[in-house]
C-alpha cells in the first residue's frame, strides 16, 4: 500500500510535464488580448490564421482586467493587439501612450464616429442599448421614450442593471457627455433610488425574464442571443429600443488597438485590417454574437434590429470621460 | 537551513500583502479616509461579516452534526453517508452557485447566500471532524460514560473538546473562504468586499483603492487568525502508538433513525443534487452546447497538469514551515507559519496584480510563464497544505523520533524509517487538497495563466458570463468529474484510522 501513494504521484507529475512544456514553442505568434466576447473570435482568429499563415494566441479576460494589466506592463507587455467590448477601456491604454497610430487604410474603413481622432484604434463592431422588458408585467406603451425618465419616482422598485460592468460604465459616459455632469448625478441618484443592482447584464436579463423586476437597462445581444440558446431568459420578455438620439440609444464601440511595444507590428496590422475588412466583418456578423459590424459594406442579419434602422446619439468615442463617470458612480455609492 | 527555507517561503507568501501596503501608501491618508468612511463601504463591510458569521457558524454545525452522526450513530449505510457528505467538495462554488441561481431567484438574498455557501464549504469542517473523531481512542467516552455522563453530556464534555482543534482549523479554512469567495457570491449578486475589490479592478482605472478594500479584506484575515490561535491554546494533544481505535460504541438513533435519514438526504439532494440537476438540465437545453472535445480535452490536459504540479508544489513548502511550527515553537517560527495563512485571504486577483507586477518588475523573464502561475497558486493554497500537514505532525511524538536516533539512525534515515512513514497521509491530503483547489481556480488562473492556457474553470466562467449556460455545462460537469478522484481520496484518508 505504501509504495503504490508516491507511484500515482510520479504517474501524475509526469502527466503534468507534457503540459508544462508545451509552454516552451518558439513559433513566433500574433499575441492578442481579447476582452471581446470569446465567441466573437472563436470563428475569426482561425480564418485569419488560413489566410495570412500568422498564427494567433488569445488572452481573454475584461476590458479593464486587461487595459489595467496592459497599463502595468508597459513596454515589457508581450501584447500585440488589444481588443474591448467597450471603448473607455481603449481610451485608458491610449491615455497610458501605449498605442501605435493604425494606418490609414484600416481607419479609413470604419465611419469617423465610430474611432478616435487620434487614429490611435479603431472602433470594430458596436452594440447598442436597449431596455429589456418583462412583457406580463409591462406593455410596450408604458416604456419612456427617454432613458432619463428613469429615475423618475414612478419607475421605484422596477428596474434593475449592472452598475459595475464596464458596459453601463459607457452608457453613463455618453449621458454625461449628452446631458453634463449635474443631469448625469441626478441621474444616478434616481436609479439608485428606483432599482435593484445586479452583478452582469445576464443577471440583469434573468431578473427581467423572471419577473423579478420590470424592466432591465442592458445591451441588444444579450436578449438576442438568448433567444438563439433556446430562451430561457428571453421568454417572457422583449427588447425596446430608444429613438430620435436620446442618450439611451447610444450605441457602444468595440475597439482593436496595436501595442507601440509590438515586436510584430506587420502581422498585427494584417490582424486589424482583416478585422476590419470585409471578410472579418462578415464572419463576426455571421457569428454567435450577434453585435453590429461598423464596416458599411456588412450587415448584421438574423432577426436583429437592422443598422440602419438605430437612431443612436452622436458621440465621438473621444468625448466619453470615464474618470469622470467612475467619480460619479462613487460618489452616488456604486461603487 | 530548515529557517531559511520557512522564512523563503514566508517571504514568498507575503509578496501580496507587501503589494496592498505599497500602492495604499501611495494614496494620501485623507484619500483614503475619503474612500473608506462612505455607506457604500458600510454596507460592504455589514455584508461581509454577517454572511462571514453565519456561514462559518452553519458550516460548523453542519460539519460536526454529520460528522457524529456518520462517526458515532448506528444510522444505516454508513459508508454511504461519509462519501455523500464529502461530496460536495467536488463541486466549486461558483458552480453550485451556478446551479442554484439557474433554478431559483430566492438564493439572491442574505440567506441564500448563506445558504449556498454553507452547502459549499461545510466538508471543510467536516472532513477534518470526522478524522480526528475517528483517530479519538473510544476509550476515553467509554470512561466518560462509565462514570455515569449520559451521550449528549459525553459528546460536550469530552468529544468536542477532543475534536476541537480539527473544528477549529476547518472554521478557519471557511472563514478564509468566505473572505475570499468571489464567483458563487457574484452569481447570488451578494456584494461583499471581495466582489467589490474585483469590481473596483474590473471598473475602475485607479487601482489604490481596490487595494484599500483588500487592506481592510487582510484586517479581518489577521483577525481571524488571531482568534484561532487564541482557541486552539497549547494544549499537548500526541499521544504514543495507535491506541484501540476500536469500534467506538455507537448511540441507537432508534425512532431517530427516520428523521436523521432524511436530514442527511435532503443534504445530499441540497448540496449535490441542485447543482447537478441545473448542469444537466442545461445541456440538454442549450442549443450552444454542442461540446467541441478538442477544447473540452484541452481544458481537461491543462487543469490535471496545473492541478497535480500545484499540489505537489504547495505541499513540499509546507512541510518545512510546519516542521519548525511544530517542532521550533518560537516567535519566529510561529511567525513564519501565520504569515503563510496572510495571503490566504487575499482574493486571487489581489496575488495575481501583484505577482504581475512584481514579475514584470523584477523578473521579467519569469513573467508569463507558468512557474508565475504556480507561485500565484502556492501562496493562495499553502495554508491548505500546511492545516493538513499540520494536523499529521502534531501526532508523531518527538520521543520517536529521539528513539530512533538514540538507536543509531542517521537525520535522513530517522526522517524516511520513522517520521515520513507516520506523515505520509497527511502530505497526500495536502497533495489532494490543494489539487482540487488549483482545478477550480478561477480569478489568479484568468490574469496569471500564460497566453492561450484555458483551464476548465476559466472555460466555465467565460462561457457562463457570456450568458452561454449550455455552452458553460460541459466545462461545469468536467471541473466536477476532475475534482472526484481527490475528494474521494479525501474522504477515504479522514477514515483510515491513523497509523
Amino acid at each position: 500500500m505504501t509504495l503504490t501513494r508516491p507511484a500515482l504521484g510520479l504517474a501524475a507529475l509526469a502527466l503534468a510535464l507534457p503540459v508544462l512544456t508545451a509552454c516552451g514553442e518558439d513559433e513566433p505568434k500574433l499575441i492578442i488580448y481579447n476582452a471581446q466576447h470569446e465567441q466573437l473570435l472563436e470563428q475569426i482568429a482561425p480564418a485569419f490564421e488560413e489566410e495570412t499563415g500568422i498564427d494567433v494566441e488569445l488572452r481573454h479576460g475584461k476590458d479593464l482586467e486587461l487595459s489595467n494589466q496592459l497599463v502595468q506592463e508597459g513596454d515589457a507587455s508581450d501584447a500585440d493587439v488589444f481588443l474591448t467590448e467597450n471603448s473607455p477601456a481603449m481610451s485608458q491604454v491610449e491615455q497610458a501612450g501605449l498605442f501605435e497610430r493604425l494606418p490609414d487604410d484600416v481607419l479609413e474603413v470604419i465611419p469617423a464616429q465610430y474611432r478616435p481622432r487620434s487614429g490611435l484604434w479603431t472602433g470594430f463592431v458596436a452594440r447598442s442599448t436597449v431596455l429589456v422588458y418583462n412583457t406580463d408585467l409591462v406593455e410596450e406603451s408604458e416604456l419612456p421614450d427617454s432613458i432619463l425618465e428613469l429615475a423618475e419616482p414612478e419607475w421605484a422598485g422596477r428596474i434593475s442593471f449592472s452598475p459595475t460592468g464596464a458596459d453601463f460604465q459607457a452608457i453613463v459616459a455618453a449621458i454625461l457627455h449628452l446631458e453634463g455632469e449635474e443631469a448625469t448625478r441626478a441621474w444616478l441618484e434616481g436609479i439608485e433610488e428606483n432599482g435593484t443592482v445586479y452583478d452582469g447584464n445576464n443577471v440583469v436579463l434573468e431578473s427581467v425574464d423572471a419577473g423579478e423586476s420590470e424592466v432591465g437597462i442592458v445591451y441588444h445581444y444579450y436578449w438576442e442571443r438568448d433567444r438563439v440558446e433556446g430562451g430561457d431568459l428571453s421568454d417572457d420578455s422583449a427588447q425596446y429600443y430608444f429613438a430620435d438620439q436620446d442618450p439611451g440609444a447610444f450605441l457602444s464601440v468595440s475597439g482593436a488597438g496595436i501595442l507601440e511595444s509590438s515586436d510584430m507590428k506587420d502581422e498585427a496590422r494584417e490582424f486589424l485590417e482583416f478585422l476590419v475588412g470585409e471578410e472579418g466583418q462578415q464572419i463576426l456578423a455571421d457569428s454567435y454574437a450577434l453585435e453590429y459590424p461598423l464596416n458599411p459594406a456588412v450587415q448584421l442579419e438574423k432577426g436583429v434590429k437592422p443598422f440602419s434602422e438605430l437612431q443612436p446619439p452622436v458621440v465621438n468615442v473621444s468625448d466619453l470621460d470615464s474618470e469622470a463617470v467612475v467619480d460619479l458612480m462613487t460618489e452616488v455609492g456604486f461603487l | 537551513m530548515l529557517l531559511v527555507v520557512g522564512v523563503g517561503v514566508a517571504a514568498l507568501t507575503l509578496v501580496p500583502l507587501g503589494y496592498v501596503l505599497w500602492t495604499t501608501a501611495e494614496l494620501g491618508a485623507d484619500e483614503a479616509r475619503d474612500f473608506l468612511w462612505r455607506p457604500r463601504i458600510g454596507e460592504l463591510l455589514w455584508n461581509t461579516v454577517r454572511l462571514l458569521v453565519a456561514g462559518v457558524a452553519a458550516s460548523a454545525v453542519l460539519g460536526v452534526v454529520g460528522a457524529w452522526v456518520v462517526e458515532r450513530t448506528d444510522v444505516p449505510g454508513r459508508g454511504w453517508w461519509h462519501g455523500l457528505l464529502c461530496a460536495p467538495l467536488a463541486v466549486p462554488a461558483f458552480v453550485n452557485g451556478y446551479g442554484w441561481v439557474s433554478t431559483t431567484h430566492a438564493v439572491q438574498s442574505f440567506p441564500g447566500a448563506v445558504m449556498v455557501v454553507t452547502l459549499s464549504y461545510y466538508p471543510l469542517v467536516y472532513l477534518p471532524t470526522v478524522a480526528a473523531l475517528r483517530r479519538l481512542d473510544p476509550a476515553v467516552e467509554e470512561v466518560a460514560t462509565s462514570l455515569g455522563r449520559g451521550g449528549w453530556s459525553v459528546f460536550a464534555r469530552v468529544t468536542l473538546p477532543a475534536v476541537s482543534p480539527a473544528v477549529l482549523g476547518g472554521a478557519l479554512l471557511v472563514g478564509l473562504h468566505l473572505l475570499a469567495e468571489y464567483g458563487a457570491l457574484q452569481l447570488l449578486n451578494y456584494p461583499t468586499l471581495t466582489t467589490a475589490i474585483l469590481q473596483q479592478y474590473a471598473t475602475v482605472f485607479n487601482g489604490p483603492e481596490a487595494t484599500l478594500l483588500a487592506l481592510v479584506l487582510v484586517s479581518f484575515c489577521l483577525l481571524l487568525l488571531g482568534l484561532e490561535l487564541l482557541l486552539r491554546g497549547h494544549r499537548r494533544r500526541s499521544r504514543v502508538g495507535s491506541g484501540s481505535s476500536g469500534d467506538p460504541v455507537r448511540i441507537r438513533l432508534g425512532r431517530m433513525r427516520l428523521p436523521v435519514l432524511a436530514g442527511l438526504t435532503g443534504l445530499a439532494l441540497w448540496a449535490l443534487g441542485v447543482p447537478l440537476a441545473a448542469l444537466v438540465r442545461w445541456l440538454l437545453r442549450g442549443t450552444s452546447a454542442a461540446v467541441d472535445l478538442g477544447e473540452l480535452s484541452g481544458a481537461v490536459v491543462t487543469t490535471l497538469g496545473l492541478a497535480v504540479s500545484g499540489g505537489v508544489t504547495a505541499t513540499a513548502l509546507a512541510v518545512p514551515v510546519v516542521w519548525l511550527a511544530v517542532r521550533n515553537r518560537g516567535l519566529v517560527t510561529t511567525a513564519v507559519e501565520r504569515s503563510v495563512y496572510t495571503a490566504s485571504a487575499m482574493p486571487g486577483i489581489v496575488i495575481a496584480l501583484a505577482l504581475v507586477t512584481v514579475s514584470i518588475r523584477l523578473v521579467p523573464s519569469l513573467y508569463q510563464t507558468v512557474v508565475v502561475l504556480l507561485v500565484g497558486y502556492t501562496i493562495l493554497f499553502l495554508p491548505r497544505a500546511v492545516v493538513s500537514v499540520r494536523s499529521t505532525f502534531e501526532l508523531v511524538p518527538p520521543g520517536l523520533e529521539e528513539v530512533a536516533r538514540n538507536l543509531g539512525c542517521t537525520g535522513p534515515g530517522v526522517a524516511r524509517r520513522v517520521t515520513l512513514p507516520l506523515v505520509l497521509p497527511g502530505l497526500t491530503a495536502a497533495t489532494a487538497l490543494v489539487s482540487l483547489a488549483v482545478a477550480t481556480e478561477l480569478t489568479a488562473t484568468l490574469l496569471l495563466a500564460p497566453l492561450g492556457t484555458d483551464t476548465l474553470a476559466t472555460r466555465f466562467w467565460s462561457d457562463a458570463s457570456s450568458i452561454a449556460y449550455g455552452a458553460a455545462a460541459p466545462y461545469g460537469l468536467a471541473l466536477i468529474v476532475l475534482s472526484i478522484p481527490s475528494t474521494w481520496l479525501l474522504g477515504r484518508l479522514s477514515i483510515r484510522s491513523a497509523s
